[in-house]
């Protein structure tokens, strides 16, 4: 945290001549107040992460994704499975993409696990159902969950066709061990779920899931642009989508 | 009027003590669940919702089904119901503030609410249903009270009420249909993905509000000097009677698609439903009773030896209000979300606390409905028997 | 009617009744307030995020505008009048300098009567040390 300060700091007199970043003037009680961004935040017009799962399943049990996403986010861990709050974990294969492992079983990939979060629809139902907007797609694509405006009703949970999203059902802190001070943790009674990380992008860093898998399972970048990685592994690879009958067009990947 | 409310019988005294204590232990409790949150209820990650919204969507039902009575009165000039309609207004407007209250028990952070107003946003649903129901609230609220007002000073309603009631008629449709959309949209959930989901939501409603209608009727007839009408409470028997069996072939037109069909996706819930899978069958026992307590009372509704008879047809409406009470407030519900998206099956229980906060909800509705049944017998009472 | 009026009088007065604490605030019940906020040891001499008169006057505004800037429109850095840079943190900035956050943000909220919701989720020191 300490050196993201420092780093920032340095930044910050870039900043302010005002360059590399997009900067917005708004009003707070007739004041006028300006904005920007990190000069070294990734941007992107449609993030999308591809996922190697021969990759992945060398290495059985690896939870290290998992536990850097967990670690990041101030996750909670509840035994009842009821309860539990997640952005990032394993299923099996049939259950991630059911209907899909017939075709691939020479590969294998079908019998192992597949890492399995919110898929950053590009036609998201999720957002269609908010009553709020507190869940929004921002315009590179990632699915946003304003957790200050949430009102609970867990719409967009029965809208979602992939299960991706939990609810506090209980105050998180009661499931907490060491806190990460970085990231706000969450209160009882509002929706969460993975938001490709977007607070590290912001400042220049890859999704901690990313950051963490040593293997390279785990490859993000921007859909839109040809000589990106996640292109280039969709070009010489077959690669599947999570339930893509139902038009939603997901961001994430699975080579198979 | 309201004063009506105030006077009455010990027994109408020790009736509303005793929806008071359980309103208590209903306030107590969500006070708990404020402070622990929705995590003391049986829902969970893959049932987020439970027995709170499948109340909701049964309410809903009840409200709308008002029009059943107010129609033919106000339309069709069916001078049978004149003594009914306000009855069946009032348990509309009971509905609707039981429905608000299911919502309001059901969200996370209720101390939000606002927010659905302050970001308006069309394209939910959610936002939709809020917005017919308050409206709904308001119409049947001040069509019964000018009229009922109007009635009791023996003079004819002002003109003005008109628009507002052949408003209500539309208006009662819309707010099942819009319920009925807010599962009928989601791709994601294919055992409500059916386009014949709103009219058997209506289907249900118009067999289970008059039901309760007729059970209503039959208490005031009872224990009041006060009678809604013989030919009228038959006459809503009729309707019962129309609206089970469309409800009944509507349930197996979705049956047919689904199965014939032989999707899994569909195939999956129904079979869950009816037959259980893999030791998970919660919802079977309750599904069954459902449709063994419906066909009954369809019967008893359809041959007109039992469906004019008012004991029969009270015994068979509550047969088939306690049927679709299951089939919508606990069924429905709850299969759409089994198996998971994620293909797992599970069994949903309501908790204590669930239970008692629903059932605190009901016994609100309940004084409600009592207190405004009071003042509208109390009045009528006095034009029947002037002098006591 | 007479009666049913009195009754609806009845309860609009027990209404006004529940909400006079509001009714109070609205109308003025903070005005002539002088808690004296404490500053962090350090901070002397130092300069906040903006000026001292409008955070005193408008913190929570910028605090909300920081939220739904960051949230929902991914900006990210502050710029005060002088040019300075922040990032828009609760926790990371603000609580950065004002440490002391019960001596300086309690002190004048217990005397307001507000209490910002905001520390469920963004002060996880403070929940500790409180256990
Ligand atoms: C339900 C938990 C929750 C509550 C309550 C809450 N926040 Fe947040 N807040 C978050 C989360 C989570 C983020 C991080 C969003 C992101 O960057 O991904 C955040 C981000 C922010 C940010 C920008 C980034 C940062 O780290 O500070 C500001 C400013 C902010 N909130 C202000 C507030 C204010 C002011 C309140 C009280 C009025 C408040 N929040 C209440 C959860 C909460
Ligand atoms: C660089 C350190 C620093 C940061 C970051 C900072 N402050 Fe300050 N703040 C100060 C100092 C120093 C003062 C005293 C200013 C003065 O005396 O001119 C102050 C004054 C204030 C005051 C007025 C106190 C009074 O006595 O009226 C408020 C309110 C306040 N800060 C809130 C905040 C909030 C909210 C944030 C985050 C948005 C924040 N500050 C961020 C250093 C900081
Ligand atoms: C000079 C006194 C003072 C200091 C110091 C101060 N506040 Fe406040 N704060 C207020 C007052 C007064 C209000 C209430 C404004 C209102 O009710 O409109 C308020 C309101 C807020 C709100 C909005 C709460 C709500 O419910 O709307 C937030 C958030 C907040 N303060 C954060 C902070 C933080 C964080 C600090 C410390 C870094 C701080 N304040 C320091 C006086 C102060």
């Amino acid at each position: 945290m300490d050196e993201d300060r420092r780093k920032f700091l340095k930044l910050a007199g870039v900043a302010a001549l005002g360059i590399g970043s997009a900067s917005l003037v708004k009003t707070v009680n007739g004041k006028e107040r300006r904005s920007g961004k990190f000069p070294q935040a990734l941007e992107g017009k449609r993030w999308a992460m591809v996922i190697d799962l021969a990759k992945c399943q060398e290495h059985e049990g690896c939870t290290l994704c998992m536990n850097a996403c967990n670690q990041v986010h101030n996750i909670p861990h509840f035994d009842d499975p009821r309860h539990e709050i997640k952005w990032i974990w394993k299923e099996p294969f049939e259950n991630a993409l059911p209907n899909q492992e017939e075709d691939f079983l020479e590969q294998g990939v079908s019998k192992g696990p597949a890492v399995v979060l919110c898929n950053h629809c590009e036609r998201p139902p999720c957002v269609r159902v908010c009553p709020t907007q507190a869940t929004f797609k921002r315009e590179d694509g990632i699915v946003m969950m304003d957790m200050h405006r949430c009102i609970g009703c867990r719409y967009c949970i029965v809208a979602c066709p992939y299960g991706s999203r939990s609810f506090n059902w209980q105050d998180p802190h009661l499931g907490l061990g060491d806190i990460n001070p970085g990231y706000p943790t969450r209160m009882r009674g509002v929706v969460e779920k993975c938001i490709f990380c977007e607070e590290r992008l912001a400042k220049g860093k890859l999704p901690a899931c990313v950051e963490a898998c040593p293997y390279g399972a785990l490859t993000f970048g921007d859909l839109d642009d040809p000589g990106s990685k996640v292109r280039k592994l969709l070009k010489s690879r077959y690669a599947v989508r999570r339930k893509v009958e139902l038009g939603t067009r997901p961001g994430v990947f699975y080579l198979v | 009027m309201i004063e009506y409310a105030f006077k009455g019988s010990k027994r109408y005294w020790s009736w509303v003590i005793i929806l008071l204590l359980i309103i208590g232990a209903g306030v107590g409790t969500g006070v708990y669940q404020w402070f622990k949150g929705l995590g003391i209820t049986g829902m969970g990650r893959d049932i987020p919702w439970g027995f709170y919204i499948a109340q909701f969507t049964f309410l809903v039902g009840v409200a709308a089904s008002a029009v059943m009575v107010v129609l033919p009165y106000y339309l069709h000039h069916y001078k049978t119901f004149a003594r009914m309609t306000v009855l069946g207004e009032f348990v509309a407007i009971a509905a609707c503030i039981m429905c608000m209250t299911f919502i309001f028990v059901d969200m996370g952070r209720p101390d939000r609410i606002l927010n659905v107003f302050l970001h308006p946003t069309p394209n939910s649903l959610m936002f939709w249903d809020t917005v017919v129901l308050f409206g709904y609230l308001v119409l049947n609220s001040v069509i019964a009270w000018t009229t009922f007002r109007a009635e009791r000073q023996d003079i004819t309603p002002p003109r003005w009420i008109k628009p507002f009631i052949y408003l209500s008629i539309p208006w009662a449709f819309s707010i099942h249909t819009v319920t009925a959309f807010l599962y009928s949209g989601l791709e994601g959930r294919p055992f409500w993905m059916s386009a014949i989901l709103a009219p058997r939501f209506l289907a249900s409603a118009f067999a289970a509000g008059p039901a309760l209608v007729v059970v209503a009727c039959l208490i005031v007839r009872k224990y009041t000097r006060y009678d809604p009408g013989v030919d009228a409470i038959r006459a809503l028997g009729k309707v019962i009677a129309y609206a089970m069996t469309a409800n009944f072939f509507f349930i197996g037109l979705e049956l047919f698609t689904g199965l014939y069909s032989d999707i899994p996706h569909h195939v999956h819930h129904f079979e869950y439903l009816f037959l259980g899978h893999g030791g998970h069958a919660g919802l079977v026992p309750w599904i069954w009773t459902s449709v063994l307590l419906g066909l009954i009372g369809l019967v008893m509704l359809i041959v007109p030896k039992t469906r004019n008879n008012l004991s029969t047809l009270g015994f068979a409406s509550v047969l088939v209000f306690v049927s679709l009470w299951i089939d919508k407030g606990m069924a429905m519900v709850i299969v759409g979300f089994i198996p998971t998206p994620l293909g797992y099956y599970l069994d949903y229980h309501p908790t204590l606390p669930e239970l008692t906060i629903s059932a605190g909800v009901y016994a609100m509705g309940l004084l409600i409905i009592t207190a405004l049944y009071k003042m509208a017998i109390t009045v009528r009472e006095r034009d029947l028997y002037p002098g006591g | 009617m007479y009666d049913s009026g009195k009754v609806i009088t009845g309860l609009l007065a027990f209404a006004v009744l529940v909400t006079l604490p509001f009714w109070y605030t609205a109308a003025g019940g903070k005005g002539g307030f002088r808690p004296e906020p404490k500053l962090a040891p350090g901070l002397e001499g130092k300069k906040c995020v903006e000026s001292k008169a409008f955070m005193r006057a408008s913190h929570m505004d910028l605090l909300n505008l920081w939220r739904d800037e960051v949230v929902r429109q991914d900006l990210r850095v502050h710029f005060s009048p002088d040019g300075r840079a922040f990032e828009k943190s609760l926790t990371n900035t603000c609580l950065k300098c004002h440490s002391n956050t019960g001596e300086f943000c309690d002190r004048c909220h217990n005397y307001v009567g507000v209490q910002p919701y905001c520390w469920d989720c963004h002060m996880e020191k403070k929940l500790k040390g409180a256990e």
